[in-house]
């Protein structure tokens, strides 16, 4: 009994290891379609991201200059580390009401840990993920951004 | 046949013409001795790219492509900023046994090329204990591996010396065992003879079953013992930093990096010798005429063929297999690897009585 445990055992082991050795030998064979490898400065026109690549927030803006922001405040809430910080002001309405709408969403990327839970928070699909990675600045000040177009404003029948 | 022993036997006769004996002799000694150094540098350097493209291919990744064409002279660049590095002895250690070390484990690497056959007549050193002397030799290497990690006065350097002692110290055994199988099998311990054995075919083929265990054992038991992946506890970079070579900077680190590679290349040669008939080319029973189409590939072609591609599998065995534990280490060998081989001895021996080999 104790011997055919101990048969058993080395198959399994033997057979296991061999069949990891078969996955890193085709790797070895097919090296020249398999490569993951992006040869970054060099193939930056055709350079292919992952889907799931977080590069920094941006809010799209349509052909009329309009976003989808309404200035509510819940991916200030959402973020972890005061990444985000939305400035609001109160605009009058065609009824003759004051409405509160977004004045400047202030994003400083050099706090950012693209943890998406923005992107998740807001209600309106108003920002979303980029994949643009090339953040490098000689100044700091230039990584704080301001994701809403001068005179931009939110779309009509977002709530 | 094109044979590389005229050309030794020529300088032998021209340089005892020209000198005195002793002088002959000693001038065979220097010419040996650069002769081992150049081989030791070209694999060197040959070794590590082909490590790292192997370990490139298979990973997914490109490997070095920036240095020379295809990248082939990163290991020269390599090379040259380790000569650059200064070698430092750090304050506590012990400064004679520190400096010592790495050149104990590099002359163990070169002493054990004498009895190596590299082609058809080619051999430092035809002793007639040839196998014996090499299981010797190689367990010195364990020395070496001590002393740095002693010397060094550093917990990991320390640790990793104790682990690799352990795992070389077991690892023997077993690695001896499957040697003594072949050793049965051709009744000397000659490498020559061994491998004139081999002339109706290698043993792997003709000693079937038992030798192909002992073989398995044998690649086992000598990717332990030269220190690699999976069983590269003795410098394990995520748990000890380097292992018994922490402390080592510059030129004495690489001595370390090259031994290792050397010791690879050795013990493949020792295997390819003894399973896998050395220089002898590859010969089919009765077939005459396909016999001597082999023949006329080089003998010197045949060995660096089958050590290279004994190193290509001990290479792929790193980059498949995870690390083992130290239990696990020493469970594989004194529970599975010793009692096989053990077993596997008693049925050569009989194979051999009875003349059920081929």
């Amino acid at each position: 009994m104790f011997l055919k445990e101990y048969i058993k055992d080395v198959w399994g082991a033997i057979s296991s290891l061999l069949k990891g050795m078969k996955l890193t030998g085709y790797y070895f064979m097919h090296h020249n379609k398999e490569a993951i490898t992006e040869q970054y400065p060099d193939n930056r026109k055709t350079l292919k991201m992952a889907d799931r690549f977080r590069g920094e927030v941006v809010m799209p803006h349509d052909e009329n200059n309009e976003h989808a922001c309404t200035g509510c405040t819940a991916c200030e809430l959402a973020c972890p580390n005061g990444t985000i910080k939305i400035i609001t002001k109160m605009e009058p309405t065609p009824e003759g009401k004051k409405k509160k709408a977004i004045d400047t969403f202030v994003y400083r990327l050099e706090l950012c840990t693209m943890c998406n839970l923005c992107v998740e928070a807001c209600p309106t699909g108003a920002i979303k993920m980029d994949q643009t990675f090339e953040h490098s600045v000689f100044d700091r000040r230039l990584l704080t951004k301001k994701l809403n177009k001068p005179d931009s404003k939110v779309r009509e029948g977002v709530e | 046949m094109f044979s590389l022993s005229h050309i030794t036997d020529l300088v032998n006769a021209w340089l005892y013409q020209q000198f005195p004996p002793t002088l002959a002799l000693l001038l065979q000694f220097v010419i040996v001795g650069i002769l081992v150094i150049t081989l030791f540098s070209i694999l060197g350097l040959v070794l590590i790219m082909m490590e790292r493209r192997v370990a490139a291919w298979m990973q997914l990744r490109l490997g070095p492509n920036r240095v020379g064409p295809r990248g082939m002279f990163q290991t020269v660049a390599d090379t040259v900023k380790l000569i650059m590095k200064e070698g430092m002895t750090p304050n506590g250690a012990d400064k004679l046994m520190f400096n010592l070390a790495p050149y104990i484990v590099m002359m163990v690497s070169m002493v054990i090329m004498a009895p190596l056959m590299f082609a058809d007549g080619f051999q430092i050193w035809d002793i007639n204990i040839g196998v014996f002397f090499i299981t010797a030799i190689s367990s010195v290497s364990v020395i070496g591996i001590l002393m740095a990690g002693w010397a060094s006065n550093n917990k990991y350097s320390l640790l990793g010396a104790m682990r690799s002692g352990a795992q070389i110290v077991s690892y023997e055994l077993s690695a001896g065992l499957s040697i003594i199988t072949i050793v049965i099998l051709t009744g000397s311990l000659q490498v020559s003879e061994i491998i004139a054995a081999q002339q109706t075919g290698w043993w792997i083929f003709k000693g079937h079953i038992p030798v192909l265990i002992s073989f398995v054992i044998f690649i086992i038991a000598v990717t332990a013992e030269t220190n690699r992946a999976p069983f590269d506890l003795a410098e394990a970079e995520s748990e000890l930093t380097a292992g018994f070579h922490t402390e080592y900077s510059g030129m004495k680190f690489a001595l370390f990096f090259l031994a290792e590679y050397v010791n690879i290349f050795v013990v493949c040669a020792i295997g390819a010798t003894l399973f896998l008939g050395g220089w002898m080319p590859f010969h089919i029973g009765s077939w005459e005429s396909f016999n001597h189409i082999m023949d006329y590939i080089p003998s010197s072609v045949w060995f660096f063929g089958k050590t290279f591609f004994l190193i290509f599998v001990i290479m792929w065995f790193r980059w498949t297999f995870p690390r083992l534990r130290i239990d696990q280490l020493l469970n594989l060998e004194w529970k599975y690897l010793l009692p096989i081989s053990m077993f596997n001895l008693i049925l050569v021996t009989l194979m051999a009585i009875m003349g059920w080999h081929f």
